[in-house]
């Protein structure tokens, strides 16, 4: 049967016809789809985990009980997880374990780019990477497979390209395998990493990375394709793609294993052609694993190793080491002047109230106006993460100033306290991004006795992956209800005592809420509480703006609300963005009380 | 049929993504190699949304490469002037007659272009530019959701794809309780540019 899948799409759908039976996951762009592909048969358990750490020990349980377990995130998600991840090296597994991480070159949703290669030699477990949706179905069987013949998780590296795009699939399997039943075999020896039996183990692991070694020879989905022989490419992933449109006549080496790497055909390929180039994206880590074994080759002198690869840019590459004439394409030049289109937090967004409120009150409203004049400064430093919230950093709320990591904002705010900053430091986190990491910053915070103000925006959902389940919704990755985690008891029982609970939409709370935790010189919380506009049914009462009474001073503007526009010097509500009785933020702001429902604002006319 | 490549922009919410998900389908059903990608901002509303797709007997990179765009679909006058350096020489661009200007024009920091702007840019390149009132006919219709599949019946115009296909691709995604509204905004899509000829 043929399909049209996405490359998440078909992870999901090929794990599914190799028998998989326990999934996990965080949520993280672009990796996001596989599981709630997954999430969508019946006979998978299926769970978002509080962060990827937890999803990998998920994954290993399962997989010590002898079955197929997957185990998903993004690039920066195996960072969180990479302590269990090691350690599910050392041990092997019983039932297959396959990591599928989603890189993001070019960074497109992510605060680093970074080549999740390098875990794979650093772990010493195989790497697979598909170039198309019908690899990566196909390569869930050979993944589970492999984890199973050599007892090891098994990486499998995609990227935005290969997880958001759709190609053609033929699907060739159905599930076959009945599903098998957990258990356990005790053995202390591969389990247990005591001292004593990672001596025992050691030996094992480089063992088993010879054995891989030589499969890589035989591995089918390394392949060659023969061409004209004055050029070999050596590629993977979906640079094997735009490698292929720009060489049309090379030889090619495709490797759907990139770790480790099979000696004997690389050697047996570079005689065979000419001139030998790696075509790869990010790091040139073929490239320096082939030049280790002295065979003269090159790439990154002329394909970029930052950013997303394309074929115009393979072109250019091409062109200047002289491989291919000069694109004869016309020069582009990009439209000039055209102003910018970044995302913005959504009309009627729970965030948007208390940005406002932290912007006015650390005064920070002013530095903008004073860009470039004075160098003032503001009256808050505001640590974030990552997250919908972190859109605020932009103008005209201003209200960010770190984003490291998820949960790191805690954690940095005690850290500049503790080292004397001056000015007072408010984190800000939501409510996904506690549950994964923040909670551990709170407690060291409780512990160590900070005098910072945490502020927990809570809009009851994952929103900037698009709006998965976690603990504090109740709600599991299946669609099932479940016991749903409080975050005001949760914070009240690891030891603050300041906690307050505001409604997100309600100005003057809000406010003072700000203000009575600015003033505490202890820990303090603020849950912000407001549902994602997104996710709003019904929308009713659509403000305006009455322009009899409106002089144009334009404070409105300062939200940021996406359905407030200045248009021929005049500002007006967008009616069919505004989110209208449920937020109302932009009326209890107005000085001059211009901004009211559509319709009495129609009638005072 | 020759290799052609599609691209649709505009903003998130438009629903860019799912026009361009039932192209793809529509090309598969036609039996065609078929890749489509998106590239989004970030996983947010309100940014701008770009979807490539790209039919021929075969395909390899799901990118379509820079000046090569045969046919650029903008939902949004701003974005098709964004992405108007895609389009290769003659190529076509139809365009939804809709301004929506980004907060940084709302907080008086940038200029949206001016339409003879927008048209001078695009007719760089294109060899044909043609304005559709799409927001305008979908809000007519009933919805303004339906501006996809309006879009999308622009679209259809310009493959030699036969329409049933379309038709039966368009009701394997949508729901029963809005396929009538969305198909009147295909059809009204098809009329829109039946005088145009643009294959």
């Amino acid at each position: 049967m043929k399909k049209l899948l996405s490359g998440n799409e078909a992870f999901a759908l090929g794990a599914y016809h190799a028998g998989v039976m326990v999934a996990a996951a965080y949520p993280g762009t672009p990796s996001t789809e596989i599981l709630e592909s997954i999430a969508r048969f019946d006979d998978i358990y299926a769970e978002w985990s509080t962060n990827e750490k937890v999803a990998m020990e998920v994954g290993l349980g399962a997989a010590y009980a002898g079955v197929r377990a997957l185990v998903s995130m993004k690039q920066v998600g195996l960072n969180v997880a990479s302590d269990p991840f090691m350690a599910a090296s050392i041990t092997g597994i019983n039932g297959g374990l396959v990591v599928i991480v989603a890189d993001d070159p070019g960074a497109f949703s992510t605060q680093n780019e970074q080549d999740t290669r390098h875990y794979a030699k650093l772990s010493k477990v195989p790497m697979l990477e598909p170039s198309d949706s019908q690899e990566a179905y196909d390569l869930m069987a050979v993944a589970f497979e492999i984890s199973e013949k050599f007892d090891t998780p098994v990486l499998v590296r995609s990227s935005t390209r290969i997880s958001h795009s759709k190609s053609v699939v033929v699907t060739n399997r159905s599930l076959v395998t009945s599903a098998k039943q957990a258990s356990f075999k005790h053995d202390v020896e591969k389990y247990v990493m005591l001292p004593v039996h990672v001596r025992l183990r050691r030996p094992l692991i480089e063992e088993r990375l010879v054995r891989l070694t030589a499969y890589a020879e035989t591995f089918p989905r390394n392949h060659i394709f023969w061409g004209e022989l004055k050029l070999g490419v050596v590629s993977s992933g979906v640079a094997y793609q735009y490698a292929r449109e720009v060489f049309p006549n090379a030889c090619f080496l495709k490797l759907g294993m990139t770790y480790p790497l099979p000696q004997n055909l690389l050697r047996q390929f570079a005689e065979g052609v000419e001139r030998l180039i790696v075509v790869e994206e990010l790091d040139p880590f073929l490239e320096e694993n082939i030049l280790a074994m002295g065979i003269k080759v090159a790439g990154k002198e002329f394909i970029p190793r930052i950013g997303e690869l394309n074929t115009g840019i393979v072109e250019e590459a091409g062109h200047r080491a002289g491989l291919v004439a000069e694109p004869s394409r016309r020069k582009i030049a990009l439209p000039q002047g055209l102003p910018g289109r970044p995302p913005v937090l959504c009309a009627g967004c729970p965030h948007a109230g208390i940005f406002f409120v932290l912007n006015t009150v650390g005064q920070r409203s002013k530095l903008l106006d004073a860009r470039g004049k004075a160098e003032e400064e503001g009256k808050l430093i505001i640590t974030g993460d990552i997250g919908c919230y972190t859109l605020a950093t932009y103008p005209p709320l201003r209200a960010m100033d770190t984003t490291a990591c998820m949960g790191a904002g805690i954690g940095q705010a005690l850290g500049m306290e503790k080292a004397g900053v001056g000015s007072k430091v408010v984190a800000v986190i939501g409510d996904s991004t506690f549950l994964h990491s923040g909670i551990t910053g709170l407690v060291d915070a409780v512990y160590n006795k900070a005098g910072v103000t945490i502020i927990i925006l809570d809009n009851g959902t994952t929103a900037m992956t698009g709006h998965q389940d976690h603990p504090g919704t109740g709600i599991s990755a299946k669609g099932k209800k479940t016991e749903a985690v409080e975050l005001e008891r949760l914070v009240r029982g690891v030891g603050v005592d300041d906690v307050k609970v505001v409604n997100a939409f309600d100005m003057k709370a809000l406010r003072s809420a700000v203000r009575s935790s600015l003033d505490n010189t202890e820990l303090s919380v603020i849950i912000v509480r407001g549902a994602c506009s997104v996710r709003l049914r019904k929308r009713s009462g659509h403000r305006a703006v009455d322009m009899d009474k409106c002089d144009g001073c334009e404070v409105c503007l300062r939200i940021g609300c996406p359905a407030i526009q200045k248009l021929d010097e005049q500002v007006c509500i967008d009616a069919t963005l505004c989110a209208g009785d449920a937020c109302t933020i932009c009326e209890q702001l107005c000085p001059k009380k211009a901004i009211g429902p559509l319709t009495a604002v129609g009638e005072s006319k | 049929m020759k290799k052609r490549d599609l691209l649709m922009v505009g903003m998130g919410g438009q629903g860019i993504v799912l026009a361009s998900d039932i192209l793809g389908e529509v090309a598969l059903a036609a039996g065609y190699d078929v890749k489509k990608t998106d590239t989004l901002g970030m996983a947010q509303r309100g940014g701008s949304v770009v979807s490539h797709v790209r039919i021929a007997d075969k395909v390899w990179s799901p990118l379509i490469k820079e000046g090569e765009v045969d046919l650029l679909v903008a939902f949004e006058k701003l974005e098709a002037a964004r992405w108007s350096y895609y389009l290769r020489e003659g190529s076509v661009a139809i365009v939804n007659n809709q301004s929506t200007p980004p907060l940084s024009v709302s907080l008086g920091t940038h200029r949206y272009p001016g339409d003879k702007d927008i048209e001078d840019t695009l007719k760089r390149w294109a060899g044909r530019v043609c304005f559709v009132n799409g927001t305008h006919k979908a809000e007519k219709l009933g919805d303004l959701r339906t501006l996809n599949m309006l879009m999308l019946g622009c679209v259809s115009s310009f493959l030699p794809i036969d329409v049933d296909i379309w038709k039966d691709c368009i009701s394997q995604r949508l729901s029963p309780n809005i396929l009538k509204m969305n198909m009147a905004a295909f059809d009204q899509g098809r009329e829109e540019m039946s005088s145009a000829n643009l294959r």
